[in-house]
This record gives C-alpha cells, sequence and structure tokens, in this order.
C-alpha cells in the first residue's frame, strides 16, 4: 500500500518534515520509491516566485538536447538548482543530471497573458517529454512558476539524503509527498506520484479499478496534456486538471465529478439540477475506489478526499498555520506534535477536506449536505 | 429379369433426410394418440403394420412367431411435414414412448425449396459454435490491492442511462457564489436511467397476446415492486391502445419500423398518453435478417392483429426492407429522428437500430453529430426473428462482439462514447448465460444489452435452438403458444407464470451482474468499456477487440 504525506503551512519547511512523517507510517509502505511536489518555494527559489521552473532528470546528451531546445525557444536560465547527490550509503544510483532550473520567459511572450505563457509551459513539457521518452535521456516532471518536483525510486529516507534534502537545501510552504512507487505497474519514474499538469497536483493511495474509462474519456477530450498513465492514478490529476481548468468549475465539485451522489443524496443540495446534469455527463469519471486523493489546486490549496465506499486510510490535523495531511496519525505526530488531537479530521464518504494557501484552518465540504464547516 | 420392388421413387425422401427421426418404443405406447394430435406438424400419424410376434404359452419354454397387424405410430418423410424435433409429442405422452432425435447427417437443406420457395422459419442462426461473447473472460480479480466488493452486502447501482448525454463542455451551467447552477432555459436532452438488459424489440403480432401480455406484467412488476427499472420494446406493430394511455407506457419503447404498422393508433393516442414512453426505437435493421423489413405471415393476421395494425386480415404483412422515406442517413435518419423527437415533445430519447454491418461505423459517425440521436443499437447476427428466409438468418449478419467494439473504440477516438451510449444485441444469453454475457459486451463498451430470444426460452420455455429445433414461429403453429395468434395454441401459456419467469430473470440477472462485478472492485457505475476486465482464448480475437489474450 501507498503512504501520502502532505503538508501545508504559513512559513518554509523542508521536505525532510514529510520524508519523516512516511518513516513513521513505514509499516504501511514497502519503500519504494519518494515523489515530491513543492509549492510556494522558499529558500533559494523565494524571490523566483514568477519564473517557470522545470524540473526533471537528464544524461549528459539529454541535457544538451534539452538546453538547445529551451534556447531555441527563447527560454533563458535565470537559476538552476542542481542538488548535491549523495550517493554514499543510500544504494541509489544517479540517473545522471537532476535539476529544477528556474527561466525567464521568452522575449516575445514576457508581457503576454498567463494563458499564452502557461499553454507554452506545458507545451514546452510535453514536447521535452517526448523528445527523451524513447532512450530515456530527458525525463521532467513539471514546469511551473513556483513548483519543484523530485522523483526517484527507493526509500523515501534514502531519497531525501540521496537529494541532500536534509542539509535544508529546498524549503517550500506546500509539499506534497508519496513513499512508495506504483508497484502495480513496471517501474516507470513516470508512473511516481504526486502527479502533475498545469498547476494542479495529486497523489493517491489505492488502485483505480475504473482506470480504463476514465483514461479514455480523457484522451477523448483533445487535450495535450492528457498522456502518459503509466499509473492508473495520473487520471485523478488530470481529473482535476479537467474540471477546474477544462469546465470552470469550483474545487469542491471534484467531489462531485469523482465520487457523485446517488439521487436519492441530492435532495439536501440547493444545486441539486446542477450535479444531476454533472452527474450524467461526467459518468466515466465516476471512479470506484478504493482511494484517497490528496490534491493541490492551482492556488495552492490542498484538500483529501475518499471514495465513496472502500476508504484508505487517511486524517489531517494540526494548529492554525500549520496542517498536515496523511496517512495515518503518526504521519500527523510526527510533523504537529502539539496540536488537539480531538480535532483531527478522519474524511468519510462524503468529506472533502480542504486547506487554503494561508493555512488558517481546515474546511470541510460535506457533499451531501451542501454545507462547509471549519476546523481551526 | 424387372426386380420385385422398384425403386422409382424419385422425389420420395428417407427419414435419413429430415432433421429429427421419431424415436417410437412400440411395446410402451398405450395407442392414445395424443402425440399425433399436438404434433404442430402433422408429423406423425397412426398407422398399421405387420409385426412378428413372438409368444409362448404353457409351462415349457415354446416360442412361436406369428406375424400380426399392428397399430402404431409413422413418421411421414413428406418434406412439408417434416418433424421439427419440437418434441411436444414427448410433452404428451403418458408413457415416455416417444421422442424426437437429432439427426445430424440430414439433407433438409437440399429439400426443403419445394415449388421454388426457399425455406422460411423463426428462430436464430443454427450455429451451436460457441459464440466470442461466451468465450469472453473476466479476468481481472480484486484482491489484494483493491479489496472485492461483497455483492450480498454493498450497494450496486447496476443502471445505465438510455439517452443522449451533453458534451462536458456546453454544459448549460452558471457559477455564483462557488456553486453550480442550471440554466433552466437550455434545450437537455432527455434520458432514462434503466436496468442495463432490455427486453428487445418482438411485436404483438408476432409473439400471442398471452406471451405478451406475460412480459409486459412482468416488466411492470419488476419496476413497481422490486425496482428494477427494466425497459421492453414493443416491436413493430404498436401495443393495445389500452397500454398506450395507461401509466404503464413509460416502461416501454416503442417501436417504429418500416412498414409503419400500429403508428396510426400510435399517433392518435398521443394526446391522451399519462405517461411519455421510455424510448423510440427506429428500427433500420435487424440482425437475424439484415437487409429485410419485418414479416408477418398471413397464418398470423388474425382478429386482434388486423385491428392494432389496421390491416385486413390473413394477409402477409411484409415491411419494406427499408423506410420509403429514407434516401440518406443525412437528411432521412436526421428528419425521422427529429419528427419523432418532436411528436413526443423533444422529451423522448429517440434512437436507431441497425443490424450489425461493417457499415455500422458510418452510421454511428453520422449519428454522433446529430444531437439529437439519442444511442444507436446493432443487432447482432445471432438475433432471434420471427419469421425470415432461412439464408438471411443463416448467413447474413456480423457477429456483435466486434460490431459493437469497433463502435465504441471509434467513439473513444472521438471522445463522444458517453454522448451517445451504445445498445448491443444478438445471441445475449445464446446459452443460458444471459448477466455474463450483457456483462462482456458492457466492458466492451455497451451500456446496455437486448435480449429477446432468451427470454422467449427462459420466461415461456421457447423450444427453438441453434439445431433447428421447432422455430416455427413464422407460421402462427408455436406448440409453446408464444408465437401464435390462434387462440388453441395460446391458451397453453399462462401469462401470469410468464410474468413470474421473467420476473425471476431479471432479479437473478441483477445478482449474477452483481457477483460479475464486485470481484473486479466496481459497483457505483456500470464498467462501460472497463476492457481491462475481460480476456479472450483466442489471440487474433483478443487483439481485434483490444483485449488481453489469456489461454
Amino acid at each position: 500500500m501507498c503512504r501520502l504525506s502532505a503538508i501545508i503551512s504559513d512559513s518554509y519547511f523542508s521536505p525532510m518534515e514529510n520524508i519523516m512523517a512516511l518513516e513513521t507510517m513505514k509499516e504501511g509502505h514497502d519503500g519504494s520509491g519518494l515523489g515530491l511536489v513543492l509549492r510556494d518555494l522558499g529558500g533559494e527559489f523565494e524571490n523566483l516566485k514568477e519564473f517557470p521552473i522545470l524540473s526533471g532528470i537528464c544524461s549528459e546528451a539529454g541535457l544538451k538536447t534539452m538546453d538547445e531546445y529551451m534556447v531555441s525557444l527563447g527560454f533563458k536560465t535565470k537559476y538552476l538548482w542542481d542538488p548535491k547527490i549523495n550517493e554514499a550509503g543510500c544504494g541509489i544510483k544517479s540517473r545522471g543530471f537532476y535539476f529544477a532550473r528556474a527561466y525567464e520567459y521568452p522575449d516575445e511572450i514576457k508581457d503576454a497573458d498567463e494563458k499564452v505563457k502557461f499553454d507554452l509551459l506545458a507545451q514546452t513539457r510535453l514536447d521535452l517529454r517526448e523528445m527523451g521518452m524513447a532512450d530515456e535521456s530527458i525525463t521532467v516532471f513539471s514546469f511551473w512558476p513556483d513548483l519543484i518536483t523530485l522523483k526517484e525510486v527507493g526509500d523515501p529516507l534514502d531519497v531525501g539524503i540521496f537529494f541532500g534534502l536534509d542539509q535544508k537545501s529546498l524549503l517550500a510552504k506546500n509539499i506534497m509527498a508519496q513513499g512508495r512507487q506504483n508497484t502495480n505497474y513496471a517501474i516507470n519514474l513516470y508512473a511516481c506520484h504526486p502527479f502533475f499538469l498545469e498547476g494542479y497536483s495529486t497523489m493517491t493511495n489505492g488502485e483505480n479499478t475504473a482506470f480504463i474509462p476514465i483514461r479514455e474519456f480523457l484522451t477523448g477530450r483533445g487535450l495535450p496534456g492528457y498522456v502518459g498513465y503509466r499509473s492508473d492514478s495520473e487520471v485523478f490529476c488530470h481529473i482535476l486538471h479537467y474540471m477546474r481548468k477544462q469546465l470552470g468549475f469550483p474545487l469542491k465539485y471534484y467531489k462531485d465529478v469523482i465520487t457523485p451522489l446517488f439521487d436519492r443524496e441530492m435532495t439536501e443540495r440547493s444545486d441539486r439540477k446542477a450535479i444531476e446534469l454533472i452527474k450524467r455527463v461526467l459518468r466515466p469519471l465516476t471512479i470506484d475506489g478504493p482511494n484517497c486523493v490528496i490534491g493541490s489546486d492551482i492556488d495552492g490549496t490542498i484538500f483529501m478526499v475518499q471514495d465513496a465506499k472502500k476508504l484508505r486510510p487517511g486524517v489531517v490535523g494540526g494548529v492554525p498555520g500549520k496542517y498536515a495531511l496523511m496517512s495515518e496519525v503518526c504521519g500527523v505526530d510526527a510533523v504537529v506534535p502539539e496540536r488537539d488531537r480531538s480535532k483531527d479530521v478522519f474524511p468519510m464518504k462524503y468529506d472533502m477536506v480542504m486547506i487554503n494557501k494561508d493555512a488558517k484552518e481546515i474546511k470541510i465540504w460535506n457533499q451531501k449536505h451542501g454545507s462547509m464547516s471549519t476546523v481551526n | 429379369m424387372e426386380s420385385k420392388a422398384r425403386l422409382d421413387v424419385n422425389g420420395q425422401l428417407t427419414l435419413k433426410e429430415l432433421p429429427y427421426i421419431i424415436q417410437w418404443d412400440a411395446a410402451k405406447c398405450t395407442r392414445c394418440g395424443q402425440c399425433t394430435t399436438v404434433c404442430p406438424q402433422k408429423a406423425i400419424e397412426p398407422a398399421v403394420f405387420v409385426q412378428r410376434v413372438v409368444t409362448s404359452e404353457g409351462p415349457l419354454p415354446l416360442p412361436q412367431s406369428v406375424r400380426q397387424v399392428g397399430q402404431g405410430i409413422k413418421q411421414v418423410t413428406d418434406i412439408e411435414r417434416y418433424c421439427v424435433g419440437c418434441g411436444v409429442c414427448s410433452q404428451v405422452c403418458p408413457n415416455a414412448a416417444i421422442f424426437p432425435e437429432y439427426n445430424p447427417v440430414n439433407k433438409f437443406a437440399f429439400h426443403k425449396n419445394q415449388g421454388g420457395i426457399p425455406h422460411k422459419r423463426g428462430g436464430r442462426r443454427n450455429n451451436t459454435e460457441t459464440s466470442t461473447l461466451d468465450k469472453l473472460k473476466f479476468t481481472r480479480i480484486s484482491m489484494l490491492t483493491d479489496p472485492a466488493l461483497d455483492a450480498g452486502r454493498h450497494e450496486f447501482h447496476i443502471r445505465t442511462l438510455l439517452g443522449r448525454n451533453l458534451a462536458p463542455e456546453s454544459m448549460p451551467l452558471t457559477i455564483k457564489d462557488d456553486e453550480l447552477g442550471l440554466d433552466e432555459m437550455a434545450y437537455i436532452p432527455p434520458t432514462r436511467e434503466i436496468f442495463p438488459i432490455r427486453i428487445g424489440g418482438m411485436s404483438f403480432g408476432a409473439l400471442s397476446p398471452h406471451m405478451w401480455e406475460g412480459l409486459a406484467m412482468g416488466v411492470a412488476y419488476l419496476n413497481e415492486v422490486e425496482n428494477i427499472p427494466v425497459v421492453m420494446c414493443t416491436g413493430e406493430g404498436g401495443m393495445p391502445s389500452r397500454l398506450l394511455k395507461s401509466r404503464f407506457l413509460k416502461y416501454f419503447i416503442l417501436q417504429i419500423a418500416s412498414g409503419y404498422f400500429g403508428w396510426d393508433e400510435i399517433i392518435h393516442a398521443i394526446p391522451d398518453m399519462q405517461e411519455d414512453p421510455a424510448a423510440i426505437e427506429i428500427k433500420y435493421g435487424q440482425g437475424a435478417k439484415p437487409g429485410d423489413g419485418g414479416l408477418l405471415m398471413a397464418f398470423k393476421v388474425l382478429e386482434l392483429i388486423s385491428k392494432v395494425r389496421g390491416v385486413p386480415m390473413q394477409v402477409d404483412l411484409a415491411s419494406p426492407p427499408t423506410h420509403q422515406t429514407k434516401y440518406s442517413i443525412e437528411e432521412a435518419v436526421a428528419k425521422m429522428i427529429t419528427s419523432m423527437s418532436m411528436a413526443f415533445g423533444f422529451r423522448v430519447p429517440v434512437y436507431p437500430k441497425i443490424s450489425g454491418s461493417q457499415t455500422a461505423t458510418a452510421v454511428l459517425n453520422n449519428l454522433a453529430r446529430n444531437p439529437f440521436a439519442a444511442a444507436l443499437t446493432i443487432d447482432g447476427e445471432d438475433g432471434g426473428t420471427g419469421a425470415a428466409y432461412n439464408v438471411s438468418v443463416d448467413k447474413m449478419g456480423h457477429p456483435i462482439a466486434s460490431n459493437l467494439r469497433e463502435c465504441y473504440l471509434n467513439l473513444v477516438k472521438i471522445g463522444k462514447q458517453n454522448e451517445l451510449p451504445l445498445f448491443a444485441a444478438g445471441g445475449v444469453g445464446k446459452t443460458g448465460s444471459l448477466a455474463a454475457n450483457a456483462a462482456a459486451l458492457i466492458m466492451l463498451g455497451a451500456s446496455g444489452v437486448d435480449c429477446g430470444k432468451y427470454i422467449m426460452q427462459a420466461a415461456a420455455g421457447c423450444l427453438g435452438d441453434e439445431y433447428n429445433r421447432c422455430n416455427l414461429c413464422n407460421v402462427g403453429r408455436c406448440p409453446k403458444g408464444i408465437t401464435t395468434q390462434d387462440a388453441r395454441l395460446y391458451r397453453r401459456l399462462d401469462p401470469d407464470k410468464v410474468a413470474e419467469r421473467v420476473v425471476d430473470v431479471f432479479k437473478s440477472a441483477d445478482t449474477e451482474l452483481k457477483k460479475i462485478f464486485a470481484p473486479m472492485g466496481r459497483s457505483t457505475q456500470l464498467p462501460i468499456g472497463m476492457s481491462d476486465g475481460l480476456s479472450i482464448g483466442d489471440k487474433a480475437i483478443a487483439d481485434q477487440l483490444q483485449i488481453s489474450f489469456a489461454s
């Protein structure tokens, strides 16, 4: 089983906090990998908020290809973070050049609106991915402002040391970490959670039994980003992207999209007619569990949601200013030991737990009652 | 020298030419004569013949052989009175003295065209090979990574949508204060949430009044008591007008076909309808006999049928092979869909049914572009018919699995698989595996399936099979009273019993579907297109259907 570890805070912290929380949940994962998505970056990136950061791995040849391509598009390197890889003692062999590189936008779109910029970022990432796919010379995980993705196979603590994260080289206010490679399929870094697409990211615990119909629905949308699917969990991220970016739904409707209510359960919802229609029209996006999904919206809101019947472990707890969304209580204990445990939230079948970027309080959206409550 | 018995018997057949040979036990037979009375073909008749009888009388065995005249049963070799193997003779026999036996080396097909008239019959394709549907296996079993569901305890939603769905990007939604609203002025196509197995179109006319009534009662009971929303298609020929004006109309799909039989009554009943029908099915083709229109032979056009259909009695009712108003799919089909939609105030899904064909994707792509086309039903080669030429039934048509899959993948390619639901028919439940065949088709991409022949077999004991047994549906002499308009025959069939069996069939199918979906971890939505759950032990078929090969 996977273990999930997400932390949101109003001050910068190290991803080692996520990793140490994963350590406490070690009985629940097989230590086969680590994926990290860091948002709202601090440290070396604190003053580079508006510059898109390309995260990935490449070989020497891949680096050359990538550089040539980025130059051809007009991107100029603003800042490079290349971790001091520490292979000693952790048994992880370096794949080459790991990087998080901040770029300046090409001159011709410097003053363009966000849509133009973001479309270019998405397409550039997809192009690089395609260019490096065959010989695995280039692997890119994300290309987005104020966001870094790291992934590697191995025990999460070892991977943390491998990247030198214990040296506080990276800091952020919103970090999602997942402690297991996708072992249901062939091991591949593109199959490793968290998944990212144009500002949206998710990570999941559990197997997605409705994967094929969901994938086929997404690929039929004709959008360039809906590719990959080395993992059945990647669709959770793309569903989030689809309903937020393409359909423009408010975030809370993610729950209605992936786990729609039965008609008889909709009576309390003032938007009943809308969710009835959504249920019909987005029927292929219904998941059938068992899944616990933690995701991050484009605005930095972090959330946890369960499928409607086969819950996977998931708990949210913390104090104003710092909250942890974990698979297990021991993970929350590791991050926020001083909290009032009686206020911990265990999202159930109708719940969607959300914490805004300011990390002031936990908001619980109850899908059945159509009500929002808060815990702080 | 001339032979004693001349063999100038051209045209006379021996029993070995016939598809079924009557096995009669003279010792068991009581000579009651019931078998000869009930035989729908008059294939057996009383006969006298000389027989050798060995007797022994007295205290010591002294056998004596005598020849004497005896009475018994004789099977005739007249090709028009061939034994169809229905077996009603053995059903009435008080002493188990008679039964028909299939003759695998028969030469029936060589002779059943006397007078230049090709063999016509009812039933389905006489092919006893295992169909692709029956070869499909469910192989994605949830265990450790995804705990299986409990078919008995979890809540399952075994429902599907019949009707057009909007494209996601064109949902008429508004956003206000972080809440979605619906623009109520916008048109949203009608849909029905139904059980994914429907009773396919079998007409009031092809079926006897008792059979039709039994099906209708069973369907109403399933909806109103068992909460299993099964719908039933009328087939071509309308329905009794009191039902048209009843609250039960919502459980029926009204079919309009190329003869438009019954539609005068329907159109006139519209102002008095309490409920909308479940849907309108425009029949363009039938899997059992592609290229043929409906055929109700004169034998069955008796008083009631002539009244419902508005035609004279005892004339062949042959619907044309195609709708006379149809000259192109782009215009005429679209117009017909729009006209039917308009007749019911755009509140009723209207969809075409076609026979399986290599050209199905062309039809599909056209419908995909028509916002009023509510679905497409594809009827494969193993579908049944009440009357057709044998050559059409046996040789025409396309297997349903590959046709359905091709169409579904085509919709996937253009991203409209949820907008235009596909329904599959033809051979569903051919060997009795109704739920398994339905589940397999659903996982290949069908939103639901139709069954016709299966429901006749399961609910009313239809004797027909793929060894050309019985198949007398066309001539109105159905020995079970299912496909006849002769009151002497259909009174054999108790409509209440039919209704009970219909309920049995759907309740058990509902449980079996759960037993299939539960171990695959699916319960919330029907696993339409969940092709990773299927395998087949034939590499070529696996490749064609784009599913895994497992042998």
